[in-house]
């Protein structure tokens, strides 16, 4: 692979992309290993939006022309406020039941609808 | 070319996932962790659809079976108050346990005899060569609206059929749950309404152009109609629009459009010159496009009633019918 010449907004494009996987790997590594709902929707939310972003970065630095880098602005913004949402939505699930997830299944059914399609993507 | 597609590994990685997903959904002990594993396995099988080149399943398999269903999933879950009810899982039983093996092995024997037999024209070339004549410039929207139409208006009357029965159903209960609705449910009236104002109109757009781009691209009026009905479900979750009484003709009407449009038109084509459902190709565009609009707002209705769960009745009462 060494021997073929890579273009440098493909090498751009990629570096940014695997930026942004090392973002979400964190994110996920902290939703998996933080002790509380709000410490691991902090994680969680944060890593994923700026790790989205780089990936949206650098698909559009190798995508090159200017409506497909605008396409991708959008989806980022669409996916930024579709997850702003869904992290306040279970922010303020989890601050009715005392700061911490419910264990038991009756009174999850009181969960927000967070699973509406999200917009735009 | 070395002979390996570089994007190999990915697919193999989603064929893993795919299955990963899917038993995890059955093995899941919690119901909304269920629902919440449903919805990611139809994200990852609309990723397949797209590895597959088929970006129309995809955008419906997105919109449709992860979207608005993940809604209807969470809408129902929210219904089933009460402990939880799965029970224990018993010991397997053998002779299940033999017909899932058989039954997987001969669709896997299937799977791979069709992959590697040589492959029959089928009917993409028919297509290919009356595609002129069928007044849309995609094949998909050709197929679905024009070559089979009599398939497609069957899926309507599908849909609407499910609404009636849920309507009907819900009359016969003695006490309803209330519907989920209006933001004070969550406490985040600012945040909901601030997302909605943006996403809404947003949406609307996204909508009419996957409508339109039904006619030479990727879209249609199902993915259209689900994305629509996505608006009706965030206008009520953000507590913009609240379902009335009074509500329930038009809701009626715009229920029924899409089928009596379609009817309409076959009837018109069948007594006039041709064939029920065989435009003349001059005007099927135009009628394809009507049929389309109204089967869209049909569907956008429909699904989002589906998502209300019940009949919009006056305030009295539903709060007599509440436990």
């Amino acid at each position: 692979m060494s021997a073929i010449p890579i273009p440098a907004s493909e090498a751009a494009g990629l570096a940014l992309m695997a930026l942004g996987a090392v973002f979400f790997v964190a994110g996920t590594v902290g939703m998996l290993r933080f002790p509380c709902a709000v410490s691991r929707l902090h994680a969680l939310t944060k890593a994923d939006t700026m790790g989205l972003g780089l990936v949206v970065l650098g698909a559009a630095v190798m995508a090159g022309t200017g409506g497909a880098a605008l396409r991708l602005a959008l989806i980022w913004i669409c996916v930024a406020l579709a997850g702003a949402l869904g992290a306040q939505l279970i922010a303020a699930f989890v601050r009715r039941h005392g700061g911490q997830w419910p264990e038991t299944e009756a009174s999850a059914t009181e969960m927000p609808d967070t699973g509406t399609p999200e917009v735009g993507q | 070319m070395s002979g390996i597609d570089p994007m190999l590994p990915f697919d193999v990685a989603l064929a893993l996932a795919l299955v990963a997903l899917s038993w995890a959904v059955l093995a899941a002990a919690d119901r909304f962790a269920m629902v919440v594993l449903f919805i990611v396995l139809g994200l990852m099988v609309a990723l397949a659809w797209v590895r597959l080149g088929a970006p129309d399943v995809a955008l419906a398999e997105a919109a449709i079976g992860a979207g608005v269903t993940g809604a209807l999933l969470l809408a129902t879950l929210r219904h089933l108050r009460g402990p939880e009810a799965a029970p224990a899982p018993g010991p397997v039983r053998w002779s299940v346990a033999a017909l899932v093996a058989g039954v997987t092995v001969a669709l896997g024997a299937v799977v791979v005899a069709v992959a590697t037999a040589p492959r029959p024209e089928g009917l993409a070339g028919p297509v290919r060569d009356n595609l002129p004549a069928s007044g849309v410039e995609h094949a998909v929207t050709a197929v679905l609206l024009n070559f089979r139409a009599h398939d497609t208006l069957m899926e309507v009357v599908v849909l609407l059929i499910a609404v009636i029965v849920v309507w009907a159903v819900d009359r016969g209960l003695a006490a309803a749950h209330d519907p989920a609705a209006g933001p004070e449910a969550d406490g985040l009236g600012p945040v909901q309404a601030g997302y909605a104002r943006l996403a809404l109109p947003a949406a609307v757009v996204l909508g009419i152009y996957l409508l339109w781009a039904g006619a030479h691209a990727p879209g249609g009026a199902f993915q259209a109609g689900a994305v629509l009905s996505a608006v009706g479900i965030m206008a009520v979750l953000a507590g913009r629009w609240r379902p009335e009484a009074h509500h329930r003709a038009w809701a009626r009407a715009v229920f029924g459009l899409g089928a009596a449009v379609f009817v309409l038109v076959a009837l018109g084509v069948g007594l006039g010159p041709g064939v029920a459902y065989e435009y003349p190709p001059h005007l099927a565009k135009p009628l394809i496009l009507a049929i389309e609009a109204a089967v869209t707002l049909s569907i956008a209705a429909t699904l989002a009633a589906l998502f209300f769960g019940r009949e919009p009745a006056p305030v009295s009462r539903s709060r007599g019918r509440r436990p």
